[in-house]
């Protein structure tokens, strides 16, 4: 390990080295924002109930890493992750949540159904499994289109139980679709523990159609990343549908009225001990030389950037009805 | 004189002409390809078009509604058949929560271009959850187009036009209507029709009958009936459900001053209810008289006595009239 002193800067890193500063800047991204979420909603900014990603952010981060401007993706209610990590400006992101005009979907949307076509997401569910059969679609789509893209759909733990988890595999697999379907285990649905509602073992599921399965630790953006490039290719070379369990834990609750009562003692100590970012962190120091000079440096940035993005959320224009111009029809025909 | 056209056929050859046109166009659903369809609509594509245009899919109606939108949101224009249309409430989560929104919720983005055709309406002996019109479960889904189509012209004319058209449309075809056979072009021969519009099929000056599908017959045969007792209805086929053609109904009930919903369907709740609420808050100066005329709240029953009776068919519709305005008409 190298000496502090020794250490590169940040502008001289280059290799594995600066890709991984960039995942770690990535998850603090998410991880910053949906702070000034929360705090937004404190303050009566954020409005409705919204769904908090803290904890979960090597998922989104590392699967998205291994995506291209060809791939699509179909995230969750807890989706801001999802979002950032297909490329939604974080701007464009936050004024949505705070219904502003500005908002990636001129505020008509809010934090649980965010779309950006431009970067690739075609949606963010409110209801479970949505995510699952808008990405099966989309794998039909890219696979009769014939550019080698993939489709990836995020989604817990307790979609697994949903009609719609059992039908698209089914369906994805008989048809051979480029879809990875990513099941972010955060051990609750809602506030019910897993193991409580769920028979014999999730990655059996996906096994027994005959898809490729993988179970990572979700706390690490390195293990997601290897699992989701090796998914990915081989959804684009053809051979059909992918599975990946990725284990992890939300730190905070499943809502925004939600105190986490359930959790076993001492359970949230255990995951924080291997929060993604103190996860990367170390294996940035350890595996890379990056000193920790460097990545404060980053933290700096990123806390920097959201101050500037907050005050630009907080000062965007709300939609107003005139403006809004709504249409109940699209106008055109093919 | 133009050659017949079987209302299924014509079925058949709008989705053989828009495959064909354009290769965005996919169509799939349970027995479909191979098979053909369960009511022989759809034999032949498979081999026309190959496997990556029309396929057979598991028995997973939400996997074959949802699948249509997220192909749709990515640049295909799918078209599905879920079989019978008791079985949408499986789909409606696709057709409802996610198609008809995202035009709206992606702030104009992309539309959600998905054809959901299925198969409706009683007299078939199937029972109750095979022969429900469930109209009423999606007319107040914005976003949402719904067509019914009365006559094999106009089924290929609007299917053509769903198909073309960018948003979802939910394509009912009455089970009653499939062997129907009518000229090619009785209509004028327009080729793709135009969504929303409403067409008078029979001119009459004491009242206007607004229905749609197999109940367009009903109300066509009922007219002859009933004109014998110089009674002369207006029979409007209405042809889409969603949005619907008001100011239609509204020109024809300005001549004929009576109005008369003719609904497959129950009477609570229903989409006739709708159509006169709109005429009423439009045209309630034009309006001596104004009724419904529906199923009861009850499912569907299987007994023939007991369908038969259940049905607003040409009988109940001829009896409903005279009793109705039978001495008011000069």
């Amino acid at each position: 390990m190298a000496r502090a002193s020794e250490a590169p800067a940040a502008s001289e890193l280059s290799g594995p080295a600066q890709h991984g500063l960039e995942l770690y800047r990535r998850m603090l991204v998410v991880r910053r924002f949906e702070e000034a979420v929360q705090a937004l909603f404190q303050r009566g900014e954020v409005h409705g109930t919204t769904h908090l990603y803290i904890g979960e952010e090597a998922g989104a981060i590392g699967v998205c890493d291994v995506l291209d401007e060809r791939d699509k993706v179909a995230g969750t209610y807890r989706g801001h992750g999802h979002s950032l990590g297909a490329g939604v400006d974080p701007q464009a992101l936050l004024d949505e949540m705070l219904g502003r005009e500005t908002g990636v979907c001129g505020g008509r949307a809010g934090s649980m159904n965010v779309i950006d076509q431009a970067h690739g997401l075609i949606g963010s569910f409110g209801i479970i499994g949505g995510s699952i059969s808008a990405a099966t679609g989309a794998a039909l789509a890219l696979q009769r289109q014939g550019r080698g893209g993939v489709a990836v759909a995020f989604f817990g733990e307790g979609t697994t139980n949903h009609g719609y988890f059992h039908e698209c595999l089914n369906f994805a697999a008989v048809l051979r679709l480029p879809v990875v379907f990513v099941c972010e285990n955060n051990r609750y649905g809602e506030f019910t523990p897993f193991e409580d509602v769920t028979a014999g073992d999730i990655a059996a599921r996906p096994q027994a159609l005959g898809l490729p399965t993988e179970t990572v630790d979700g706390m690490d953006v390195w293990a997601v990343r290897e699992a989701a490039a090796a998914a990915v290719a081989r959804a684009r070379d053809g051979e059909g549908p992918q599975f990946i369990q990725s284990m992890t834990y939300r730190f905070v609750g499943h809502s925004r009225s939600d105190p986490a009562k359930y959790r076993k003692p001492g359970e949230l100590e255990e995951w924080k001990a291997r929060d993604p970012l103190k996860v990367a962190r170390e294996r940035l120091a350890e595996a890379f030389g990056v000193s920790g000079d460097v990545v404060d440096g980053v933290d700096a940035a990123v806390a920097e950037q959201f101050e500037r993005i907050v005050a630009q959320s907080l000062a965007a224009p709300y939609p107003t009805p005139e403006r809004d111009g709504a249409r109940e029809f699209a106008p055109s025909t093919s | 004189m133009a050659d017949k056209l079987e209302f299924r056929r014509a079925i058949r050859d709008a989705l053989d002409e828009e495959l064909a046109r354009d290769d965005r166009v996919v169509f799939f659903g349970e027995d479909v390809a191979k098979p053909g369809g369960v009511f022989a609509a759809t034999p032949g594509l498979y081999d026309a078009h190959g496997e990556a245009r029309v396929f057979d899919t598991p028995i997973s109606e939400l996997a074959i509604t949802g699948a249509a939108f997220g192909a749709a949101v990515c640049g295909l224009r799918p078209v599905i058949e879920i079989m019978f249309a008791d079985f949408l409430p499986l789909a409606m989560d696709g057709m409802v929560n996610q198609a008809a929104k995202y035009w709206y919720l992606s702030n104009e983005q992309a539309p959600a271009p998905i054809v959901v055709r299925s198969a409706f309406g009683a007299g078939g002996r199937f029972g109750a959850i095979h022969s429900q019109s469930p109209v009423a479960w999606f007319q107040n889904v914005p976003g949402l187009k719904i067509v019914a189509p009365s006559t094999p012209a106009d089924a290929k004319a609007l299917l053509k036009a769903a198909i073309r058209d960018d948003n979802p449309v939910l394509f009912l075809e009455h089970k009653r209507l499939y062997s129907l056979k009518r000229d090619a072009g009785e209509h004028g021969g327009e080729e793709v029709a135009t969504i929303g519009e409403a067409r008078v099929v029979r001119s009459g000056a004491d009242l206007t009958v607004a229905t749609v599908a197999a109940s367009v017959h009903h109300a066509l045969a009922a007219a002859e009936t009933l004109a014998a007792d110089g009674i002369e209805l207006e029979v409007v086929d209405l042809r889409t459900l969603r949005p619907l053609d008001v100011p239609a109904v509204v020109a024809s009930v300005t001549k004929t001053n009576r109005l008369l919903v003719l609904e497959e369907g129950p009477l609570t709740g229903g989409w006739a209810g709708e159509l006169v609420a709109r005429v009423g808050e439009e045209a309630l100066g034009e309006l001596d008289d104004v009724w419904r005329l529906a199923t009861d709240d009850l499912p569907t029953p299987y007994s023939p006595p007991l369908e038969d009776d259940f049905l607003p068919g040409v009988e109940a519709i001829v009896a409903a009239v005279r009793a109705r305005l039978g001495a008011r008409v000069a």
